[in-house]
């Protein structure tokens, strides 16, 4: 099925669970279309990881990640010489008695010492879906590197040549935020917030991850969620840790939102002490 | 709409985006032309979600967004800036001291005299001793301390690094020759400040500013600067420019809420949200006059101590050898405080320049 509107292919995430608003759904259309990589900037948990996942079901193509931390590098995210199979390639010629240092040399930079690191099996898998996670994570030097990689789709490697995309995969950046990423490089994508989602869209995405959750409980849960959020925590609960909790509640059975049960699973909701207690002396968790 | 007359307005709104803040550029504006030809351009709610998408970048444009798209195609009119007029003079900085009155000798600062400048109260000082100091704080060359950033580098010292081992002993047909090492890089250490602009501040805000343009000129990378007073500004970009004098004057155009009240404890608390503070010197300029609630500064102040490197706090009536801290604010703020400075003097402001470094307060 070809994918000619933002409406078409937000149908088809439904189809895949993930229920995503015109604006992400656009983004998404856009990104496909005009080949630009998309930049999707959020607190965490507010999906945006998934949506990768999701995307990459939609088109039919292989999900891969690269997992940014700080002193990330080439070796680990574009490519990297497989050192001791071309050590024990040389050692073998020369067992074998073969001193044509050209021809030596020739054979050991070719593909097949070569290990693909993430970026570079984007480029070589077609068509792909290419998730750079949590890109804020990494240092400025990274930036760069990608920078130059989304530019043009393109990895030269100087022992082996220009290793060119056929058609440019679908990249989808993530960032929490910690720090502001380069303009260059946002300068090159589609630009998206992602917000939490509103109730109704909470609800449904509930409903529709969870067959056993009753419409009451994610209503009820939906509502506290929404409470939760305007109550200034530390970290409010995303979209992910609503579903840990729902399920987290009908794991226990339950199917409305009973005070007792969500004191003891709220651990699944909100992940510091002081956010627990300032959700119970303040009522937040009643139905 | 027709192609023929979509594109003058598309391009047009780019350019108020612009004129509004958004950093919509030429290569963004291609962006949105394009997006457009995907999409409809006849339908509103496409053509907002294709500028949201190519012309911002960042979460602060999409409220100015919002607002320039509805003035632009439904011709409602901007608000008008909710920011009060501010005066701003300009201190060009002469290379023989600044501004003068006709009739002064134009001799620059004595020795004697700029050592008698730099311990004065910059509240108490006359315009042209004002200059002097600014031009002295342009002039300012703060260091930075540095960590250890978890990138490896090529190094004389350190942990052995296979790749260039095994890559020079390719070349010896295998045999390696020399052990070569590699080791942690070393990173400017980040520095997050915090200016308090609300009317208690009013004496000292245009020159912490002026030091804090000093500081992000040593490491513009690592540094971030925001104003507080009833809300949080910021101002790194504007205080990236190289020009003392253009910079100021940016920077008094972006903040909304010079000299009103402060509400310290609750714009930490926003600064809180987004982790910028992890593993940085995060420096409070304020007096610690808080209109909120004090316990809310203590709790924000707690946390902020846990998740930053070291917190300085730059108090400029802590020049006067009588200040005791008494004000509510500054009481919540103490026990998370590593470095209590005074900032009223170019002495105090060299102090703190040095504890950016990585000195030790003489007495903190």
């Amino acid at each position: 099925m070809e994918i000619d509107s933002p409406e078409t292919l937000r149908g088809l995430l439904e189809q895949r669970d993930y229920l995503a608003g015109t604006g992400l759904a656009t983004a998404a259309f856009l990104a496909l279309r005009m080949g630009r990589p998309l930049f999707l900037e959020g607190e965490a948990g507010v999906g945006k990881t998934e949506l990768a996942k999701t995307l990459a079901g939609v088109v039919g193509a292989p999900l891969i990640r690269l997992q940014c931390y700080e002193g990330l590098d080439a070796a680990q995210a574009l490519y990297d010489w497989d050192f001791a199979r071309q050590l024990l390639h040389l050692k073998a010629a020369e067992a074998a008695g073969i001193t044509d240092v050209k021809a030596l040399e020739g054979e050991i930079y070719d593909r097949r010492f070569l290990i693909a690191r993430p970026l570079l099996q984007a480029l070589e898998s077609q068509p792909a879906v290419l998730l750079v996670d949590e890109i804020d994570r990494a240092d400025d030097e990274f930036e760069a590197f990608l920078l130059e990689v989304l530019s043009d789709f393109t990895i030269s490697i100087p022992e082996l040549g220009t290793i060119r995309a056929a058609s440019p995969p679908l990249v989808i950046l993530t960032s929490n935020r910690t720090r502001e990423v380069h303009d260059a490089l946002k300068r090159r994508c589609l630009y998206h917030w992602l917000d939490h989602p509103g109730f109704d869209r909470e609800v449904a995405i509930l409903l529709r991850r969870l067959p056993l959750c009753t419409s009451l409980l994610a209503e009820q849960v939906a509502r506290a969620a929404a409470r939760l959020r305007a109550a200034d925590l530390l970290k409010p609960p995303g979209i992910a840790e609503t579903l840990d909790w729902a399920e987290a509640l009908l794991t226990l059975g339950a199917d409305r939102l009973d005070p007792e049960l969500a004191a003891v699973t709220l651990g699944a909701a909100l992940k510091y002490r002081e956010d627990q207690q300032t959700a119970m002396q303040n009522g937040l968790l009643d139905a | 709409m027709n192609g023929g007359e979509i594109l003058p307005v598309m391009v047009g709104f780019a350019r108020t985006l612009r004129a509004a803040g958004v950093a919509a550029d030429h290569e963004r504006t291609r962006g949105f032309l394009t997006a457009l030809e995907n999409l409809d351009a006849g339908n509103r709610k496409d053509v907002y979600w294709a500028g949201r998408l190519t012309l911002c970048a960042r979460p602060d444009d999409i409220p100015r967004y919002d607002r320039c798209f509805a003035a632009y195609f439904d011709g409602r009119p901007l608000p008008a800036s909710s920011a009060p007029t501010v005066t701003v003079t300009r201190y060009t900085a002469s290379p023989d001291g600044a501004e003068r009155s006709a009739g002064e000798p134009a001799t620059a600062a004595t020795a004697s005299t700029l050592e008698i400048l730099r311990g004065r109260d910059v509240a108490s000082l006359t315009p042209q001793e004002r200059a002097e100091i600014n031009r002295l704080l342009a002039l300012m060359r703060t260091g930075r301390q540095q960590r250890a950033s978890r990138r490896l580098v090529p190094s004389k010292q350190g942990r052995l690094d296979p790749h260039r081992i095994v890559r020079e002993a390719m070349k010896r047909g295998g045999e390696p020759a020399r052990l070569r090492f590699r080791d942690r890089r070393r990173k400017p250490r980040r520095v997050v400040l915090l200016v308090d602009v609300s009317g208690s501040m009013a004496a000292y805000a245009d020159t912490l500013l002026r030091l804090a343009h000093a500081v992000v000129r040593s490491a513009p990378r690592a540094t971030e600067v925001f104003s507080a007073g009833t809300r949080l500004t910021r101002l790194t970009a504007e205080l990236r420019l190289r020009d003392a004098a253009v910079a100021m004057d940016q920077v008094s155009r972006a903040i909304p809420d010079w000299s009103g009240g402060t509400r310290l404890g609750e714009e930490l608390r926003a600064f809180l949200r987004f982790p910028d503070a992890r593993g940085a010197i995060v420096v409070i300029a304020s007096d610690g006059w808080e209109r909120g609630d004090p316990s809310l500064l203590g709790a924000q102040m707690g946390r902020l101590s846990r998740m930053a490197h070291r917190v300085i706090w730059v108090n400029p009536h802590k020049g006067d050898p009588a200040y005791r801290p008494l004000t509510g604010g500054m009481r919540a703020a103490l026990p998370y405080i590593d470095d209590l400075v005074a900032g009223h003097s170019l002495a105090a402001y060299e102090e703190l320049a040095g504890l950016l470094a990585g000195r030790r307060a003489g007495h903190a």
